[in-house]
């Protein structure tokens, strides 16, 4: 008798939840009427590229930051520090950039979701902290708003010189995820998208901001929040002494403990076996490496992002990314209302490179325009994909001076090649 | 003060894993090792709860043995990482175990730092007056005149007293002994681990292999000789007149006081910043 009472109990819940998954999987497919709903529920608002990254943060969820003041970088600190609090959040300034790229990363291997903004100077500083982040594969993001360089260079002048540092900075031969805005909207989607590549890869993400684009006010139109992919970290569900902080039969995707939840795994820079604890074995370490490039190389496809504005016909391509990229869609639009037939080709992602879209690109064009706000670093990699073409193909325009390269400066060496 | 078991200390090592370790016969840093595990034993804290931070050198190589969580960090920087996890999990407790050369040369900027916020970190200092892992090079607290690779006719510069630079820059607990004194480590790790602030232990130890070797202080056993009949209580010395003093290794509680904790602030901003956006 109690025993088919307790049959009837345990049925009926299961019929009700069963109705409810139903009615959860019809909500969330929407019809275009609800669709249009959604995005009369996005926001429009005025802001800074600063601005957008430290509410891109926020919006994926960052709730650690830890930084040291530093132009053209500092209102996202200055906002997080604001922000952060009110949601429960971490905010700490940091005695350097040192300590701060430390700090991100002791908090990530505790289970934040943890953010440094910084510029070149601080940049230079980080990447010994970076190159730990990478070699420890704990997920973190480093925001660099670059400015005029060497050294102290020009503060409040925009750059695009830490393009390979963003790539090689760090010693000993990482792999490099760097995701490079060329507006405040997508300053605030990229943030949101490094952060989620940072926890889904499980490695140290770079975002390049020009500091045009740091400190430039545009109209945002953000997405509704509802419509916000956010991407945790994998938890692991096997008990502690199963757990592999380096696990190579998860596809380079491993779950990732946090500390102080029982799995009491080892973390070190020094070159690791599976289980996080250091080895000297060459095959161990080959593995290691393999694995740091693998998770990259074997994922291409979902990290790379690129943008082709009117290239189904171009005769002649622009290569450029961020803020030289604004103006070379204005070049490409003052060229074809000449009938100039002139494209573009810029990167989201600018590491790892594009390399399909740069091969197909050379395939298609007479010739391609690289302007640049360094003395040449882009241009190295388009290059590099143009064994078969002659010299002249490949054109570099740079600018190394603290100002921007204008839309008639790009149109001229479009000319120049013609 | 608990007499904790061999046993027991056995527990928390990782056998199956990590050993034989790297350390030199006749080196200090197991024996400080022993006296953490000890106090932390005694205190019957779960290890769960337990995130040891190290950097780099012999001393740093010790997150690695022990069955906590387990963090080996960059050179100099342990106190940055452990920043970032207490932080974040202010229940952990974070113990920092780091050298001379790690702590207060390179990694000074972060010592003195997370001492002016005295924030809830146990840093163990582990001083053997030079850099063993490469080999004996002059680290700060070198003693003046002593000898190091990178000081073959003898030290010319003036050492550091690690103590007075942590109590200078804000630390609450600030305490020093020796590796011979294994009783007082385990004691100083206890009251680091229940002081709800920033403290840092000294524990003055003894490098035979590479110290010893390059100043002729004989074996690991003279070594241990030295540090007892070099050292005095701090009770003692205050009744000695200051030449007598001179030179000697002091050992006690240098300073033990409760202020305002820096994790403890922060919760504390956390609730007045809730309670602003309910006003609103």
């Amino acid at each position: 008798m109690s025993k088919a009472k307790e049959n009837t109990k345990t049925a009926a819940p299961k019929a009700k939840t069963k109705a409810k998954a139903k009615a959860e999987a019809e909500v969330k497919v929407p019809g275009p009427l609800e669709e249009l709903e959604q995005k009369h529920e996005r926001k429009n608002v005025l802001m800074q590229g600063n601005e957008a990254v430290a509410y891109g943060a926020l919006d994926a969820g960052c709730n650690f930051f830890a930084g040291y003041p530093i132009t053209p970088s500092t209102e996202i600190a200055e906002i997080l520090a604001r922000e952060l609090p009110k949601r429960g959040g971490v905010f700490i300034q940091m005695e350097d950039e040192i300590a701060s790229i430390c700090a991100i990363t002791g908090a990530s291997l505790a289970g934040a979701k943890a953010l440094t903004a910084t510029s070149g100077p601080g940049f230079s500083l980080m990447q010994e902290g970076i190159g730990f982040a990478k070699i420890t594969e704990t997920p973190c993001v480093v925001v660099n708003v670059q400015r005029a360089g060497p050294s102290t260079g020009m503060p409040t002048s925009p750059s695009q010189a830490d393009i390979m540092q963003a790539r090689w900075g760090s010693h000993g031969d990482s792999p490099a995820i760097v995701l490079y805005p060329d507006s405040v909207k997508e300053s605030y989607e990229l943030t949101i998208r490094a952060i989620n590549l940072s926890e889904k890869y499980r490695t140290c993400v770079i975002l390049l901001l020009d500091e045009v684009i740091g400190h430039m006010r545009e109209s945002v139109l953000l997405p509704d929040l509802r419509n916000t992919r956010v991407i945790n970290r994998i938890k692991p569900n096997v008990p502690p002494h199963w757990y592999k902080h380096y696990d190579k039969d998860q596809k380079y995707l491993s779950p990732l403990a946090s500390y102080g939840e029982g799995y009491r795994f080892h973390v070190t820079g020094l070159t690791h076996d599976s289980l996080g604890f250091p080895t000297n074995k060459a095959a161990e370490g080959a593995e290691m490496m393999a694995r740091l490039r693998n998770k990259i190389t074997y994922n291409i496809r979902d990290l790379v992002q690129i943008e082709s504005h009117q290239m189904e016909d171009a005769k002649i391509a622009i290569f450029a990314a961020g803020i030289t990229a604004r103006s070379a869609k204005a070049a490409v639009a003052i060229a074809r209302s000449e009938g100039i037939k002139l494209g573009l080709l810029r990167p989201l992602t600018i590491w790892p490179f594009p390399d399909e879209a740069v091969r197909k690109m050379l395939q298609n064009v007479e010739a391609v325009i690289v302007p640049e706000l360094n003395q040449g670093q882009f241009i190295r990699e388009i290059k590099r994909l143009t064994k078969d073409k002659t010299e002249g193909t490949v054109v570099g325009l740079t600018k190394v001076n603290g100002q921007m390269l204008t839309p008639n400066e790009i149109l001229s060496k479009v000319k120049e090649v013609m | 003060m608990a007499n904790i078991p061999q046993k027991v200390v056995h527990d928390y090592l990782r056998h199956d894993k990590k050993f034989p370790h790297v350390w030199c016969a006749g080196c200090s840093n197991g024996i400080v090792l022993g006296s953490i595990i000890r106090g932390v034993a005694s205190l019957e804290i779960d290890r769960d709860d337990i995130v040891m931070v190290s950097g780099i050198g012999c001393s740093s190589r010790m997150p690695v043995y022990v069955d906590f969580n387990t963090l080996h960090t960059l050179h100099g920087r342990a106190i940055a990482f452990a920043t970032g996890v207490k932080m974040f999990k202010p229940h952990l407790k974070v113990i920092v175990v780091t050298g001379d050369g790690d702590c207060t040369a390179i990694g000074g900027n972060h010592l003195i730092h997370a001492a002016r916020r005295n924030l809830d970190l146990t840093v163990i200092l582990i001083n053997n007056n030079i850099y063993g892992m490469t080999g004996g090079q002059a680290s700060p607290t070198t003693p003046h005149e002593a000898i190091a690779t990178t000081a073959p006719y003898g030290n010319i510069e003036p050492d550091f007293d690690i103590c007075k630079l942590a109590m200078g820059a804000g630390a609450t607990h600030v305490a020093r002994t020796t590796a011979f004194h294994t009783q007082e480590v385990q004691k100083m790790v206890v009251d680091a681990l229940t002081h709800p602030g920033f403290s840092l232990i000294e524990v003055v130890s003894a490098c035979p292999v590479i110290y010893g070797r390059l100043n002729k202080k004989g074996g690991p056993s003279q070594m241990m000789k030295e540090m007892r009949d070099n050292s005095i209580p701090l009770s003692a010395a205050d009744k000695l007149p200051p030449e007598k003093v001179e030179g000697k290794i002091i050992r006690g509680t240098l300073i033990k006081e409760v202020k305002p904790e820096y994790s403890e602030m922060y919760a504390d901003l956390l609730k007045r910043v809730s309670a602003m956006g309910d006003e609103e």
